[in-house]
């Protein structure tokens, strides 16, 4: 029943199953229930939820440092006047979009492996969002006023900028932090309800009866739910392409050379689309071997996420190079000199350990016998979460530096309270994700147990 | 398995899942409620001065012109508030010895200038100017209220962005007739949409909105 672990392969692996054989719908619905109803806390847990937790009082301290003295603390200057904080924004924002990919699209397309990674993944979209969220805000000179971004009645008479991608981020990113949490939330229910029926005790029974809003499990709660899956898929799965088109418009829609182009929004989804899948493959190797769910997340699941960063990052790369290409072929002096300053100039070592991180480095995954090494996986996972930190930084501070006129060109030079606020915001993240761990089923039990009786067939033929 | 929850929980959950709706709603309305509030705009709240001068009796009583203290109002962005001296023109010959008046005397013996509480304030990044506006057919009365009948003083309006707007966008809303901008008890005419029309075509009156106007 249990797999033999990482000594020989086991029959899901060796056959390529979404599921090892020999679960029954009891054994499913244990396994994943138990991590959270009678694992308790563990000392690693806490171990690692300490050590989050303190990068996120780090990201308090820094936070409270920005708010109470002002965005000059950051290395930003004139010109550059974007840094780490719309780098790390749109970084995060990048990555919650493979959540909702595997949750809303592959849904959709009816892609059954998405199952078992879909529920983490979508916590981690939300998550990522929440960390990408704060961005904006503390980017403002003055954070407190966030709320005329808004179309709010106001004593000015004045509406936003409507005519601004500034503006456009408010909504896409807003509506799209709400329709991931409902869609996790509605996905979530019918587990909340596994958990209240098997709570240990009445507090859990409570917080657990209260969140799973009265779910009985009738034929008609079901249906209800099938179609509030398939209704928020169907409104998610645009948002996958629009958010991050929007958020490509706050660079393509100004005028600097490196900026100004058409390709940045199919550019920006596939790369964001490739680093959240490299950080869902960060989350799942560990969170696989520490909660010993090899059973459910197989290497077929490790193996089509690895083919998707593939993809997408052979998309990535032809965007590198048609953006190359246009500078020359454009003729505009400005795009021209941008490229081989990106190439030659004072930051020519963010640029290349970029293609390296992003373009040659991923080319392994062509291998089989890569794809199938989870340490590689990992590793790679890894490198390309930081090579597209480097793109973002290649894309905001490389167009800032030096632009049309030489005499105001300049340098960045992030200082110790942008690194703070960065490192404190991927606390933030695996706080919240050490929370779920502890708290919320990590796999959906309820998707899971439909694929059981599949196996069961697998296994008697 | 016995239940969780009471039977009530089914109306409770109905009713704080549906109603948050409405109290969002209001809370959003308490909110903007309070914004427009005397709280925030200081509307008709009548603001401790160092002597409690009443325009009602200068003005409303004794029938004193604007500007025989405002004295720079047709010349100035600032209007002028008097200096002690103004005062004395007639207060070192009548209430001489009044006690509610000894802070103007103490000023005026000791070459001080007295502490006045601004009533009427904008803010440092909005630029106004009074010449411009009461050459134009506004009259001290339409901003400021009804002075004359106010024993101490109090602003009238909110002084908001969104109320210099309410007349920028539609001047002809409130422009009176040149000879009427000083006068404490005009009264805007039944006609007054035709009247201000006419008054704009004749005074060459500008809707100003751009930002630059009042925001250099």
């Amino acid at each position: 029943m249990d797999s033999e672990g990482s000594q020989h392969a086991s029959q899901a692996d060796q056959r390529n199953l979404l599921l090892e054989p020999g679960h029954t719908l009891g054994t499913v619905t244990d396994k994943i229930s138990s991590i959270v109803l009678s694992r308790g806390t563990t000392k690693g847990w806490l171990f690692g939820f300490a050590v989050s937790f303190s990068l996120m009082m780090l990201l308090l301290v820094a936070v409270s440092y920005l708010l109470v003295t002002g965005v000059g603390i950051w290395g930003i200057n004139i010109p550059i006047g974007w840094g780490f904080a719309i780098v790390n924004f749109v970084w995060w924002i990048g990555i919650g979009h493979a959540g909702t990919l595997i949750s809303a699209i592959l849904l959709l397309l009816r892609q059954r492996w998405r199952t078992s990674i879909n529920r983490f993944a979508e916590a981690m979209t939300l998550f990522a969002v929440a960390c990408a969220g704060l961005f904006p805000l503390l980017h403002m000179g003055r954070p407190w006023l966030f709320y005329w971004m808004g179309p709010l009645p106001n004593p000015m008479w004045l509406w936003p900028q409507f005519r601004s991608p500034l503006v456009w981020d408010v909504f896409a990113v807003s509506t799209y932090a709400t329709v991931s949490l409902l869609f996790w939330f509605v996905g979530l229910i019918p587990d909340l309800a596994t958990l209240r029926d098997r709570a240990k005790n009445r507090t859990a029974q409570v917080i657990y009866g209260i969140l799973a809003m009265g779910w009985r499990g009738s034929a008609v709660h079901w249906h209800r739910y099938e179609t509030a899956s398939l209704l928020l898929a169907g409104l998610a799965t645009p948002l996958v392409v629009s958010v991050h088109t929007v958020v490509s418009f706050d660079f393509s829609v100004g005028q600097l050379a490196g900026w100004h182009t058409t390709i940045f929004p199919p550019y920006f989804v596939a790369g964001a689309i490739y680093s959240g899948f490299a950080m869902v493959m960060t989350l799942a190797i560990p969170i696989r071997k520490f909660y010993n769910l090899e059973d459910f997340i197989t290497m077929r699941h490790l193996g089509n996420m690895a083919k998707v960063m593939l993809a997408t990052g052979l998309i990535v790369a032809y965007g590198y190079m048609m953006e190359t290409f246009m500078a020359f072929y454009s003729g505009n002096q400005f795009d021209r000199f941008l490229i081989i300053n990106r190439m030659t100039g004072p930051y020519k070592w963010v640029y290349w350990s970029l293609i390296a991180c992003n373009i040659v480095i991923p080319q392994l995954l062509w291998s089989p016998r890569v794809r199938a090494s989870i340490p590689m996986l990992f590793v790679i996972s890894l490198i390309v979460n930081v090579g597209m930190w480097l793109e973002r930084f290649v894309i905001v501070v490389i167009s800032l530096h030096r632009d049309f006129l030489p005499s105001s060109w300049g340098m960045y030079y992030p200082t110790r309270w942008d690194w703070a606020t960065y490192v404190g915001t991927i606390g933030l993240f695996l706080s919240l994700l050490f929370l779920f761990l502890r708290f919320l089923p990590v796999i959906s039990i309820y998707e899971m147990r439909a694929l059981v009786e599949e196996t069961q067939e697998e296994k008697r033929n | 398995m016995a239940q969780i929850f009471h039977r009530s929980t089914n109306v409770i959950s109905r009713l704080s899942i549906f109603g948050s709706v409405f109290i969002f709603a209001l809370l959003g309305g308490a909110l903007y409620e309070l914004g427009m509030s005397p709280f925030y705009t200081n509307v008709n709240v009548a603001r401790e001065q160092p002597v409690p001068f009443s325009h009602k009796h200068h003005v409303g009583e004794l029938g004193l012109d604007c500007r025989y203290c405002h004295i720079s109002v047709e010349k100035s962005s600032f209007a002028g508030i008097p200096p002690t001296q103004t005062c004395m023109t007639c207060h070192s010959q009548i209430w001489t010895n009044a006690p509610m008046l000894e802070p103007v005397r103490a000023s005026y013996r000791n070459d001080k200038s007295i502490s006045w509480t601004r009533v009427n304030a904008l803010p440092d990044f909005v630029y106004f100017d009074h010449s411009i506006h009461v050459s134009k057919g506004v009259g001290c009365t339409t901003c400021h209220g009804p002075v004359g009948e106010m024993p101490l003083t109090w602003r009238a309006e909110s002084l908001y962005m969104s109320w210099c707007l309410d007349c920028h966008r539609a001047p002809e809303k409130y422009l009176r007739p040149k000879s009427e901008v000083f006068n404490p008890n005009y009264r805007p005419p039944a006609n007054q949409l035709e009247v201000g029309l006419r008054l704009v075509k004749e005074n060459k009156v500008q809707k100003l909105t751009n930002c630059s106007t009042c925001h250099r």
